[in-house]
């Protein structure tokens, strides 16, 4: 059977949650979707030692008082279909499909992963998805950890994984010491920031913090056990048990492009100032419109939901939050843009595909992803392409295209729902 | 949300039973009961949890006979049985 809502917002991070309550309150019966099994999102995830921080806490104590939401976690979307609507999967709910008046996009933001030789080893894993580990319940005490990539995700690593327990031997930032001591300078104009990065870097004196560095290598019998850093001209080798390396956030587009959605020239959603996408009935919030963190994602989805239920005036009354935010962001990206180091190809024996197990020597020989894709299948296992796409992306500056439905692994059972004639759910 | 403290589930882990704490996730609970691999690529490597995030597949196991279950989004419930690949 397929379900009717006024509101499908995809993700329950802070802007889904923002969007959500904003269009409760207007009276729209609201659809919450959110692959998780608890709602949060990355920033605000919730685990065994996490319990929900305040501010998501809030959120969720006012959406259960509104009878006309309601919150689906663990629930992908497996691909758009015709007349506004939507193919879901969940462990609760099975297979089936929704429709939606409108449709908001708060899917996030993931790690940019770039390849290095070894990385495929057990014990590699993103810097937020460390973070995100760990949240989870990965027990990591007295564990030697190295913590590397760029930008502001690298701190928070750092503070969760000292709290769990664990030794971290160094953070390894790309970006040159003189872009990292631009950018904390800048943090005075947002002192809320600057306090929040001194509390995240409590302790810092003792830690190696090298900028202008990067890993080059993992290595190990079965799982890691050492590190080779590049830091400046030098290589320094490590022993540790874990690498937890990302650089930067990629937003989450799939579905928009999907549904035709434009991208804007950093390959966000497009949105304008009233967070409408390029297609009717489809808004964005969040990071899927561009990485701006949490506070800018919560203004951004309650003027989404505001709009999306028909407040159109108090939803212009919020633009000046959404820009002040908007600056912070800004601030970011230009004191963490990525090196030509970074942005180098590792060697061609490195795997860049890691569900069809795809080296970087044999996607070098073509001059489009398509090519490559066609000829070699990398971008085309279980991830589709979303982490060796976003390298391919960084090194070689290719256009990564389409999506293709399902967009991730799915049941032929949920596949089966689908009336191909109409497009709606067949039972 | 959270659990309680010291409230445990109890699981099987490649054939072995294990207390693992309420609330964490299929990944947290192959590391605490020290499996670090949980799936063999293609050309037969060992892969572990990498985005944490679902959206990799690098951490898919087999949960009470169900096959491609992302263990970094999934808590662990009492009576579960997870199989991981090479175990075999």
């Amino acid at each position: 059977m397929t379900q009717h809502f006024d509101i499908v917002i995809a993700g329950a991070g802070p802007a889904g949650l923002s969007a959500a309550r904003a269009a409760a309150k207007q009276g729209a019966r609201v659809l919450v979707l959110d692959d998780n099994p608890l709602p949060g999102g990355q920033v605000w995830r919730q685990g065994p030692a996490h319990p929900p921080k305040a501010a998501l806490s809030a959120a969720l104590a006012t959406l259960r008082e509104c009878p006309s939401v309601t919150l689906w976690s663990s629930t992908r979307v497996v691909a758009a279909l015709p007349q506004r609507g939507l193919l879901v999967e969940s462990a609760e709910h099975d297979g089936g499909s929704l429709r939606y008046e409108r449709l908001i996009l708060a899917t996030g933001a993931r790690e940019r992963l770039l390849p290095f030789t070894g990385w495929t080893l057990p014990g590699v894993t993103g810097a937020g998805g460390l973070q995100a580990l760990i949240k989870g319940g990965t027990p990591v005490r007295d564990e030697r950890i190295v913590i590397a990539g760029s930008g502001p995700l690298l701190m928070a690593s750092l503070a969760t994984a000292r709290e769990a327990g664990a030794r971290v031997l160094a953070v390894i930032e790309q970006a040159s010491a003189a872009a990292v001591a631009r950018f904390g300078l800048s943090l005075a104009a947002t002192p809320s920031k600057l306090l929040q990065a001194v509390q995240l870097t409590r302790g810092f004196a003792g830690l190696r913090y090298w900028t202008g560095s990067m890993v080059r290598e993992a290595r190990g019998n079965g799982r890691v056990e050492e590190v080779v850093i590049r830091k400046g001209a030098r290589e320094v080798t490590l022993a540790c048990d874990r690498i937890a390396c990302g650089y930067g956030l990629v937003p989450n587009v799939t579905l928009a492009q999907s549904l035709g959605c434009a991208l804007d020239h950093r390959g966000a959603i497009a949105v304008d100032d009233t967070l409408c996408t390029s297609i009717d009935g489809v808004l964005a919030a969040g990071e899927c419109t561009g990485i701006g963190g949490m506070e800018l994602a919560r203004v951004e989805g309650e003027i989404a939901g505001l709009m999306a239920s028909g407040a159109t005036r108090e939803a212009g009354a919020l633009r000046g939050q959404r820009a002040r935010w908007q600056r912070f962001a800004a601030r970011v990206e230009s004191g963490f843009s990525l090196m030509e180091a970074v942005r180098t190809a590792p060697s061609d024996a490195t795997l860049l595909c890691r569900c069809e197990d795809v080296t970087f020597g044999e996607v070098r020989r073509y001059s489009t992803w398509r090519d490559a894709k066609l000829h070699t299948r990398c971008g085309m296992g279980a991830c589709q392409g979303r982490i060796c796409g976003a390298a391919v992306q960084t090194c070689f500056g290719w256009d990564v295209a389409q999506p293709r439905p399902p967009f991730s692994p799915a049941r032929i059972g949920t596949l089966m729902t689908v009336d191909v004639e109409n497009g709606s759910c067949a039972g | 949300m959270s659990s309680r403290d010291g409230a445990l589930v109890r699981v099987t882990i490649n054939g072995q039973l294990s207390e693992i704490t309420t609330g964490m996730t299929i990944a947290a609970a192959l590391v605490a009961t020290g499996v670090r691999t949980t799936r063999t690529s293609v050309s037969g490597q060992p892969r572990g949890p990498l985005c944490g995030m679902g959206i990799c597949q690098e951490c898919r196991v087999t949960v009470d006979g169900r096959a491609h279950v992302l263990a970094c989004q999934t808590l662990c419930r009492d009576g579960q049985t997870i199989e991981t690949a090479g175990s075999r």
